[in-house]
């Protein structure tokens, strides 16, 4: 069990605040990713509710209970750090039973549980090396599994695949999404790549400065943010922003289109616009436009096979029914 | 970037080593200050009252007040130059491949970790000494007449007897600094065309100023208070007493607890003036 | 020709160097030697090197005549006994300034380092009242006391260098992982931090064992460590030179082997950090 309910909760490091008060609910059993630039706050959100760092005001609830004074030793929540954080001079199986000896459990509950953490984790065969013998997901995985023989009531993770190379990442991936779907257990993770975000949560919450941009699942993030933040920051390549004559057009000030939802051709378009450099991936194609007269570049999704080249001119026509609009302070409006 | 209760922790685990340290540091100063003003003499009447200024004109008065001055500044200049001088060559020199570096980096350091005591005695007696000592077989050896040395000569023998001690520290301490300088600067500056020498002034000793006003530093607060390779050479004789050696002898072999106790914060000012310099650079380190 | 140029180099490097190593070396190699002379022998005129009778007799003399084994055990117990009561004191202190840091840690580190500055002599007659008060002069205690306070600002410098370089993470997974603060220093950072607390033991156990102003001071008969008692070879009677070797080679012999193992770690206590 783990609802999480933070309210009012704020904190400052001296006189900077980098968390005003904040409220937010984790339901049990979700996956929540909190994400936002460097510097937001996201991970003194998550130290927050670990219990590494006090709040400034505000209260922290777990499972009903107010755990603001507790310390993060009695909270029954797990965490895994960016760095891993493992016991140099432990073995592996020392490591994921450091919990469940501070728990003072048994002898034999703690083997029966290593044991199966490690199965679970491809670990078995690891135990008695020591974390520097390990390759990078290895040390990942053994995190992990020091996590989860705690039976926690949340896990906490921070920035855990920012230190793995781009192929084992998204292995990882897939595999803390496993692992969510066969524990149930409410997860807690922190990132600033809005891809991790997207792929992996129930929910996300967007954070800029400390504050809570938005709050949603990733297709409501993707469909209707709710503002120009959470609008540029979700989705890749990002969303393009129009301002201006065209805008208004739209009854809009600002208006943004994803640039997946452009449409390529060569003659007649609602715009006109040179090619400049473009990004082939195969799969797809981003073009950068430029002398559009809307904006300094439009970012085009377009097909694998398009074959313009940089200096072609060609025209946009966007998707009318998917245009984003934002008014003056860049808050969404319809 | 802690939470309270392991602040307040913090603050309990810290707690004894600063109380410890609080009143090794205030109570013997205190008390030192107090006598200072007193005339006390233990063994002629003990504690005959306030002395006022008393003590600290007459340190200072006293005939053996100045020259003392001298001879440590003597001595610690000398070790200074000689040690600072011969380590960054010896550094240089330890820096260079060779066959062995181990070991001879073991023999150069092994001075360091002799007690004072047992190299002022094996330096008085089996090298200086005039009849036995070794060095006195050498000066027959090549016809010279042997050297009285810890009478004619002895300010300079307890230079060498301290550089040798010091020499090792001083090399260790250099020899770390040169192999922390990146070898693609020397390799870039030999690009460039810089001989050896300007590689050395231009490059290297540079590089080596900060370590070099380091062991200046420290050794000089160590060099103001070298006792035992006086007590047990000379004995303050010879025109051989240093500051500290003067108020030990008037603290315990005169047992003129005021007169001493004034020579004490005056060694005391006088060390703090040079700690202020090492606080300094050690505290411009910990930012970093 | 590149080679023979670089070979021709390592040779002079190599024999300069030795050369200068062992002249350095000389006066301890040559009481070494002469500890396994006769006394008549170690006056000998032309000087003997290695050509002389080798003799164990000079090393059973010191300890029957002087009774060597109990300024050895003083020695040891005062080195030994200060260095760990301030590795006690100063792990949690160390911990709390590198792990805990606040505004005041850097001065108070500075301020600890300040106290290893003040001159002895200045607080010697204090000290020695202070001794006669509480009964300690000439006590092993009493040294061991002093000893460690001498120390405790290098030791707790040398363990916050070495704790400064644990990430601090680590701590905080102890954290997490439900160790209380006893079970975080006690199971995890101790047992990361043993090569760093070896390295500060062996330092501040050569310090205290080779400190000579407070052991001279401070003791008469019954504690007298072995720095006094060599220094009780300053004015002997008789042929000596052969005994005060053999007596010195016995009271440095066990640093200068402690001291190699140590020689990296020296400079980083002895500068407290600023040149590593």
């Amino acid at each position: 069990m783990g609802r999480i309910v933070l309210n009012k909760v704020s904190k400052s490091f001296g006189d900077t605040e980098v968390i005003p008060p904040l409220d937010l609910t984790i339901e049990d059993g979700e996956f929540t990713v909190f994400v936002g630039p460097s510097g937001c706050g996201k991970s003194t959100l998550l130290r927050l509710i670990a219990g590494l760092e006090d709040v400034t005001a505000g209260t922290i609830e777990i499972d009903g209970k107010d755990a603001t004074q507790v310390s993060p030793a009695k909270r029954g929540l797990a965490m895994v750090f960016q760095s891993y954080a493992l016991y140099p001079h432990m073995t592996v199986r020392k490591n994921i039973s450091f919990p469940l000896r501070m728990a003072k459990l048994d002898k034999a509950e703690q083997d029966r549980r290593v044991e199966r953490a490690a199965s679970v984790l491809n670990l078995t065969d690891y135990l008695d090396r020591r974390p520097g013998q390990l390759s990078g997901g290895q040390r990942q995985r053994v995190a992990i599994g020091r996590a989860i023989v705690r039976e926690p009531a949340a896990f906490l993770f921070d920035e855990p695949l920012s230190n793995l190379d781009a192929a084992l990442r998204v292995g990882m991936r897939l595999e803390i999404s496993e692992l969510h779907e066969r524990l149930k257990t409410t997860m807690i993770y922190v990132t600033h790549d809005q891809v991790e975000a997207m792929t992996m949560a129930d929910r996300i919450v967007v954070l800029r400065a400390g504050h809570i941009e938005q709050v949603g699942s990733p297709l409501e993030l993707y469909h209707t943010p709710r503002n120009l933040f959470v609008a540029g920051f979700i989705g890749s390549p990002k969303m393009n922003f129009i301002a201006g004559k065209e805008a208004e057009k739209h009854g809009a000030h600002t208006v943004g289109i994803r640039p997946e939802h452009i449409m390529v051709t060569e003659k007649k378009g609602s715009w006109a616009g040179v090619v400049g450099v473009s990004e082939h991936l195969g799969s797809d194609t981003f073009l950068h436009v430029h002398e559009t007269g809307l904006a300094d570049t439009i970012t085009v999704r377009a097909g694998g096979e398009v074959g313009f080249r940089h200096g072609d001119r060609i025209h946009l026509t966007p998707r009318d029914d998917v245009i984003h609009k934002f008014d003056t302070g860049g808050l969404r409006s319809e | 970037m802690a939470t309270q209760q392991s602040r307040s922790a913090a603050r309990i685990m810290l707690a004894p080593a600063v109380i410890l340290l609080l009143g090794w540091m205030l109570v013997p100063l205190t008390m030192t200050l107090y006598f200072s003003f007193k005339k006390y003499l233990p063994l002629r009447g003990g504690d005959l009252g306030w002395a006022g200024f008393d003590n600290y004109v007459r340190f200072v008065t006293s005939s053996a007040f100045w020259p003392s001055i001298q001879s440590t500044l003597i001595i610690v200049i000398g070790v200074l130059l000689i040690t600072v001088v011969l380590g960054v060559l010896l550094a240089q020199l330890l820096d260079q491949p060779m066959w062995g570096q181990g070991i001879v980096r073991i023999l150069v350091i092994a001075p360091f970790f002799v007690m004072p005591t047992v190299s002022a005695l094996v330096w008085k007696n089996m090298f200086m000494d005039p009849v036995n000592g070794l060095l006195a077989h050498l000066w027959k050896f090549f016809g010279a007449q042997p050297v009285e040395w810890l009478s004619d000569a002895p300010l300079f023998s307890i230079i060498m007897i301290v550089s040798w001690q010091w020499l090792p520290f001083a090399t260790l301490i250099l020899l770390t600094a040169i192999q922390s300088l990146d070898s693609e600067q020397l390799e870039a500056a030999e690009m460039d065309g810089a001989p050896v020498l300007a590689r050395f002034g231009y490059i290297v000793l540079p590089h080596l100023s900060r370590a070099i006003a380091i062991v200046i530093l420290i050794q000089t607060i160590f060099l103001l208070s070298i006792f035992a390779e006086i007590f047990v050479t000379t004995g303050g004789a010879f025109g051989t007493r240093t500051l500290t050696y003067l108020i030990f002898q008037r603290v315990l072999e005169s047992q003129n607890v005021g007169l001493g106790s004034a020579g004490g914060v005056y060694a005391i000012v006088l060390a703090n003036i040079v700690a202020y310099f090492l606080m300094r650079i050690v505290g411009k380190n910990l930012d970093a | 020709m590149a080679k023979s140029f670089t070979n021709q180099r390592m040779i002079i490097n190599t024999v300069v160097a030795w050369g200068i190593g062992l002249l350095i070396f000389f006066p301890i190699l040559w009481t070494i030697l002469t500890s396994f002379k006769t006394e008549a022998q170690a006056i000998n005129d032309p000087p003997l090197f290695l050509g002389f009778d080798w003799t164990l007799e000079n090393y059973s003399i010191v300890q029957e005549r002087s009774d060597y084994m109990r300024f050895l055990m003083n020695s040891v117990i005062i080195a030994g006994g200060s260095t760990l009561l301030g590795i006690v004191i100063a792990i949690p202190a160390a911990w709390s300034m590198a792990f805990v840091p606040s505004r005041r840690t850097k001065d108070i580190l500075l301020w600890m380092l300040s106290t290893k500055m003040l001159p002895a002599v200045g607080v010697l007659y204090p000290i020695y009242l202070l001794f006669i008060k509480f009964g300690l002069l000439d006590t092993r205690l009493g040294l061991v006391i002093v000893m460690m306070l001498i120390n405790l600002p290098i030791i707790v410098w040398m363990l916050y260098t070495y704790f400064r370089e644990i990430p601090v993470e680590i701590l905080e997974a102890a954290r997490m992982d439900g160790a209380s603060l006893r079970e975080e220093l006690i199971y995890v950072l101790t047992p990361m931090a043993i090569p760093g607390i070896a390295s500060t033991v062996l330092l501040n156990f050569i310090l205290a064992w080779n400190e000579a102003f407070w052991t001279l001071n401070l003791t008469a008969a019954k504690a007298a460590p072995l720095t006094a008692f060599i220094a009780s070879y300053s004015s002997p009677e008789g042929l000596f030179y052969a005994k005060l070797s053999a007596a010195s080679t016995m009271a440095i012999a066990p640093i200068l082997i402690l001291g190699w193992f140590s020689q990296k770690q020296l400079v980083r206590g002895l500068t407290f950090g600023a040149v590593k």
